[in-house]
């Protein structure tokens, strides 16, 4: 049989929530705030405990790897998961871009002397590897990117991933502000990260969502009804995740439509089905 | 607690196509590896001074890209255009998209880099207030951001499904085939574009030399004097497709793929090589073959002290001392995000006419290394091949290509 667009149905629950913004530090602040309960107030987020990494390897750590940590560690807290048995997909559209700074910086000296522990930093599953160290996971772990969608880009490989293996998938996202002058380049103000652990459909999960691509067409991608939500949305591409995070948070039988690139889409049906 | 990795369906690989600095095209590869002619010269790119040897893809300074993508204008894509242009690959592709429709076809790559050669040379041409000039800022995205790569593919072949940019060091375009496979399989898609490209660059230049895992001579793998690996640039991109859609008999495919991770050092692999292990055995699962199926093994074989001996273990542990391996970066040096294409593709080359490549520079076989080194070429058939990469943050895939 032909598989048809239509049909490219894909069932997963999700089991652990991980989040980290200005306004939004950890899952059950983040709802409360996306649930209206508590008012949207982005204070600068302090330097995230990212507890896991052994001391050493967090004082070596860039910030991109201490929010990406910290994110997974509180979502795969939450799912009860052991982290070895977990495959790990990690989002983000530029990675290591303060890294990146400062090796351009070095590059452009006569000298052109660069730090080994900076270099093997910059490469874009740092924070993919630094997980991996700190779980001592061995399952899959990819980096990818895809500009400002790499959040539904993630997603769709976390799902295809878990629906293929039939087994749990962390997925992470996240992008922090870029340094000048790499913002003249690519300006993000804030910084945000999200992690999911996505499993095989079960009822002892936080909700349960069916992905399917649809073409881009009159239907808009889902926004927020906050402005100032709104505009986190657009400034950081992990940020895109707030919808999906939204719905999470309200609950019930709703649908969510995540750019992708610019002629498809990918549409969440949220399950109304909760504990 | 994770399931066992069940047998896939094999994906043909219906074209496929490959420029290192051994020539532009499969049939330059082709006749070097069978020439045994290496393609790394002392290091003259840029104005870099450092002693080392690179496998450098020739002419990517003597032409821009142009007709509506001048803003994707770096080398990295440069070298993507021009592994696009060679064996008939864009005319499969258009096939394809005939066959499938352009919102069916998805793009899979994988680059470590990407076009970084762009910021460092901004970042040299900083104004007196410290700013980058505007003429590079307008085209990160398109340049050197991580997806750069592609959404210049899919720009080039006029493509509307899925893409995605794979970005795990050196295990990028290895990993292109495992996503490739779960998108298949989901329905996401009909065919897939898979490839990688990565380009030289001053980061990774100075960024080895830092780590001190440059050779000073031509990268010589699994020599017992063996002292670091050379630099190359490759791109290289594959069609696949559903084997019961394309089956042909005596087509290429991909039989089997294992992902891991060593979750022990960022630029160290794990010393007894558990994290290799795993993606060789989960490969081997996939394909539903055991060790003895297997005909050749290309492997990493980087030419660093750490890599080769590792991997020497893992080998040698699941196979014993029997099935021939080598290195092939003797010939390309190591193309990083690029290398997986590279030596999958490489693969296909030995399975379609027959020979095993005998590993280039290495004069003596390090006697610590157990495996079934071959230094010599071989003429011999060739059903299935398994071929390994890992790299940094200890990412390892392993794949395995064969012919249905």
């Amino acid at each position: 049989m032909q598989p048809d667009p239509g049909d490219a149905l894909m069932k997963v629950s999700i089991h652990g929530i991980g989040l980290l913004a200005a306004g939004l530090e950890g899952w059950p602040a983040g709802r409360a705030v996306l649930l209206g309960i508590k008012p949207f107030v982005p204070v600068a987020v302090q330097d995230p405990d990212a507890s896991l990494l052994p001391p050493n390897e967090r004082r070596r750590s860039s910030d991109c790897v201490r929010w990406a940590v910290h994110v997974a560690q509180e979502a795969i807290v939450q799912s009860g998961f052991d982290p070895r048995d977990v495959a790990t997909v990690f989002a983000s559209s530029g990675g290591e871009m303060g890294v990146l700074d400062t090796l351009c910086r070095s590059l452009a000296t006569p000298e052109r002397v660069i730090s080994p522990t900076l270099f093997h930093q910059s490469v874009h599953n740092t924070a993919s590897g630094y997980w991996g160290i700190a779980t001592t996971c061995q399952q899959s772990a990819t980096a990818l990117s895809c500009y400002d969608d790499s959040f539904a880009a993630g997603l769709l490989e976390a799902v295809t991933f878990v629906r293929a293996e039939e087994g749990p998938v962390l997925l992470v996202a996240y992008d922090l502000p870029v340094p000048a002058p790499l913002n003249e380049a690519r300006p993000i103000m804030t910084g945000f990260a999200v992690a999911l652990v996505l499993a095989p459909p079960s009822h002892r999960s936080l909700a349960s969502m069916s992905l399917r691509l649809d073409e881009a067409n009159q239907e808009k991608p889902t926004g927020m009804d906050d402005s100032a939500l709104d505009l986190v949305r657009q400034d950081n591409p992990a940020a895109r995740s707030l919808p999906l995070l939204n719905a999470i948070a309200t609950g019930g039988s709703q649908t969510v439509r995540l750019g992708l690139l610019d002629s498809q889409q990918l549409v969440l049906d949220l399950d109304p089905c909760r504990n | 607690m994770q399931p066992n990795v069940q047998p896939m369906r094999p994906l043909t690989l219906t074209a496929y196509t490959l420029v290192t600095a051994n020539g532009r095209g499969l049939s330059p590869v082709l006749q070097a590896l069978r020439e045994r002619r290496s393609a790394l010269t002392p290091c003259d790119f840029e104005d870099v001074t450092l002693k080392t040897y690179i496998g450098r893809a020739e002419g990517l300074e003597d032409f821009s890209l142009g007709n509506g993508l001048e803003q994707f204008d770096c080398r990295n894509n440069r070298l993507a255009w021009l592994g696009l242009q060679q064996d008939g690959f864009m005319v499969a592709v258009a096939e394809a998209k005939q066959r499938y429709g352009a919102h069916r076809v998805a793009v899979v790559m994988g680059t470590s880099t990407s076009g970084i050669l762009e910021t460092e040379h901004a970042y040299q041409a900083r104004d007196r207030t410290g700013s980058l000039p505007a003429r590079y800022t307008s085209r990160y995205r398109y340049t050197h951001n991580m997806f750069a790569l592609g959404h210049f593919v899919r720009t080039c072949l006029g493509l509307r499904g899925p893409a995605t940019v794979i970005s795990t060091a050196c295990s990028s375009s290895a990993k292109v085939f495992a996503t490739a496979d779960r998108l298949l399989r989901a329905g996401i898609c009909d065919a897939a574009i898979v490839g990688g490209v990565d380009s030289l660059c001053l980061t990774t230049l100075y960024g080895f030399s830092a780590l001190q895992l440059l050779s000073t001579s031509p990268c010589r793998p699994c020599d017992e004097d063996r002292d670091g690996l050379s630099l190359g640039e490759a791109a290289g991109f594959a069609l696949l497709e559903s084997s019961e859609r394309v089956s042909r008999r005596g087509a290429v495919a991909l039989l089997g793929y294992g992902e891991s991770s060593d979750g022990y050092h960022m630029s160290h692999p794990h010393p007894e090589g558990t994290g290799a292990v795993k993606a060789i055995r989960d490969a081997l699962m996939r394909a539903g073959l055991t060790p003895s199926d297997i005909d050749y093994i290309n492997l990493h074989g980087t030419a660093t002290r750490a890599n080769d001996a590792v991997e020497d273990k893992a080998v040698s542990g699941l196979f014993g001392t029997t099935t021939p391996c080598s290195s092939t970066k003797g010939w390309t040096g190591h193309t990083l995000g690029a290398a997986g294409i590279t030596e999958a593709l490489i693969s296909v080359l030995c399975l379609k006419h027959g020979f095993l490549p005998g590993t280039l520079n290495c004069e003596r076989i390090d006697p610590a290394l157990h495996s079934h080194i071959l230094r010599n070429n071989e003429v011999r058939p060739v059903r299935r091949i398994l071929s390994n990469i890992f790299g940094f943050g200890g990412n390892n895939c392993s794949l395995i290509l064969g012919t249905l």
